[in-house]
């Protein structure tokens, strides 16, 4: 009988080690090989959880108090999917896009393997400091994918990532010891009824540091600084995976603790979540709309639309508001994913990293332009893609409860995200001043993108069973 | 006052001693101490809050076991960082962002 909960953990360590073992060339395979195993069991445990409710298991046999408790709802779930949706794609476009020198893509395959794993644990884990050790091991191995390339300045980034990472996760440790302080458990479960009968001043203070730090680790503005250099420096795959999935691991989180424990306590900052949300959206954009080099404007683009994740926390008490967070999170995961993928293949293929280099890049790479097109579909929020359906939601939920400054911000953050993208488009569709010979591409890299974006586009017409899988508690 | 309580709260002091340091310090080797200091701040409160009656709790002390040793782990990731640095910029300083 094979337990979907444990091999998702246990899985990725294993093809992690053997990865490090084997080199970069039969570790890639090993590592595609695992990734569609445990996308195989994401589903197994979707279908399971959708069918039967929350999932359960202790780990050893030692249940909690003494021991680790797994656990997955449907949120839980629904993030499990994502990642392994995600990282599958991106373990075959990283294939080929590392080349056999690479000394980046020698680290590439165990650090994502200890990443996934990091991430994996994170979702299923049904107490507090685990939850902490679980950031931890994802959050260091984000730290060394982005340093892996060797250069100074993603060694640069990578340290402010650090530290900003560091100090995240320290002020959140920090509120897991003042709830310990105050009940003496750490169990989400056990928590609940606690803190809505009686909360001390203390708890307080916990929820408001746990909350600040994982805001720091989701780079909420103004909160972001150290994501643009994180994202848009380190190698095209590393950065999908961090844009993709690591931010998200830490909005999960606050969404954990929001609708779980502290859920008697933070409902007073909603207004301040979203409006920081709003802030997010406006900053990122505009930084996006100036930037210079591609691969920045699309980390800016990372930040603006993490603000809408931080929209739906006023309109939580309305039904539909969970799972347009949710279908926000696949969106961008989804469709950040391909298209860093796509600009790692322009970048690739015109040997530059800025947007007035890709003049001619329409009639070398159409398949690529096409995934970043269907990409920025879902940026945008244009029908039939998942990016419409989540804006639709919020902006649904929002009226519903009579705020329509939410909607008006949704819409806002739409058409900014036209102009930038547009910016990017057109100049890929202007003929070439001196037509260049064209670098020869992977067909692997090119496809893999699109199959991400597309996948973002497509996830519009199912996104019914996923939203119906969020609401399984 | 009781003994846990006078831990918890230099434990407070510590843990903002640590964040101000880190934040503020430009010097990477004197940061990455910074951290450490942030680090023993939250488990001297994890320890001294736990403590009821003057009994110990073996539970947070288990738990801050775990945590030394995550904090080692970043410590030593970031210390190899902070040496690539200086061998590739001969600085211990982060460079300002170029393309902000």
């Amino acid at each position: 009988m094979i337990d979907p909960l444990v091999w998702l953990i246990l899985l990725p360590l294993c093809w992690a080690t053997l990865a490090f073992v084997l080199g970069p060339g039969r570790g890639a395979w090993t590592a595609i090989g695992g990734l569609a195993a445990q996308l195989w069991l994401a589903f197994v445990l979707a279908d399971r959880v959708g069918a039967g409710g929350k999932a359960l298991h202790a780990v050893g046999g030692w249940g909690a108090p003494l021991g680790i408790d797994l656990a997955a709802d449907g949120l839980s779930t629904a993030m499990l999917l994502l990642t392994q949706c995600v990282a599958l794609p991106l373990a075959i476009y990283a294939r080929s896009y590392f080349k056999a020198d690479d000394p980046a893509g020698t680290w590439f395959w165990p650090l994502t393997g200890l990443l996934i794993a990091g991430l994996n644990a994170l979702f299923v884990s049904a107490d507090l400091f685990n939850i902490y050790v679980t950031l931890e091991l994802a959050g260091l191995a984000a730290v060394a994918l982005v340093a892996a390339g060797g250069g100074a300045h993603q060694v640069a980034a990578a340290l402010r990532y650090l530290f900003a990472t560091l100090v995240g996760s320290g002020a959140y440790l920090l509120g897991v010891a003042l709830i310990y302080g105050a009940y003496g458990t750490v169990s989400i479960a056990t928590l609940l009824p606690l803190v809505t009968t009686d909360a001390p001043r203390l708890v307080w203070i916990a929820g408001i540091l746990m909350v600040a730090g994982l805001m720091l680790k989701t780079a909420l503005f103004p909160f972001h600084f150290w994501l643009p250099p994180a994202h848009g420096g380190a190698p095209a795959p590393v950065s999908a995976l961090l844009s993709a999935l690591v931010v998200k691991a830490s909005f999960y989180l606050i969404l954990r603790l929001w609708l779980g424990p502290l859920q008697a306590l933070l409902p007073v900052f909603a207004w301040g979540m979203a409006l920081l949300g709003a802030a997010a959206i406006f900053w990122g954009s505009w930084r996006a709309i100036r930037a210079v080099k591609l691969k920045r404007l699309v980390a800016y683009s990372t930040v603006a639309q993490l603000g809408y994740l931080f929209l739906i926390f006023p309109l939580l008490t309305c039904p539909g508001a969970l799972q347009a967070g949710v279908m926000q999170a696949f969106a961008h995961g989804l469709a950040k994913a391909g298209m860093f993928a796509a600009a790692g293949v322009l970048i690739k293929a015109t040997g530059q990293d800025s947007v007035a280099g890709l003049a001619g890049a329409v009639e070398r790479l159409p398949v690529t332009l096409l995934a970043f097109g269907l990409s920025g579909v879902t940026l945008m929020g244009l029908p039939p893609s998942s990016g419409f359906l989540a804006k639709w939601q919020i902006i649904e939920a929002a009226l519903a409860q009579g705020y329509w400054i939410i909607a008006v911000v949704a819409l806002a953050g739409g058409l900014l995200a036209a102009v930038y993208l547009f910016r990017v488009l057109r100049q890929a569709f202007l003929l070439a001043p001196t037509p260049q010979p064209a670098a020869v591409v992977p067909r692997a890299l090119e496809w893999g993108a699109f199959a991400l974006a597309a996948a973002s586009v497509l996830l519009g017409l199912r996104g019914v069973e996923l939203m119906r899988l969020v609401g399984v508690t | 006052m009781t003994g846990g309580l006078l831990f918890a709260l230099a434990g407070v002091v510590l843990f903002a001693l640590g964040v101000a340091g880190v934040v503020l310090i430009d010097n990477l080797l004197r940061r990455i101490l910074a951290f450490n200091l942030m680090g023993s701040g939250a488990f001297l409160v994890l320890v001294g809050l736990a403590q009821r009656d003057g009994v110990p709790d073996p539970v947070p002390q288990a738990m801050v076991l775990t945590g030394i040793v995550v904090a080692v782990a970043a410590t030593a990731l970031a210390l190899a960082l902070a040496r690539k640095l200086h061998a590739l910029t001969g600085r211990l300083e982060l460079p300002e962002d170029a393309d902000d």
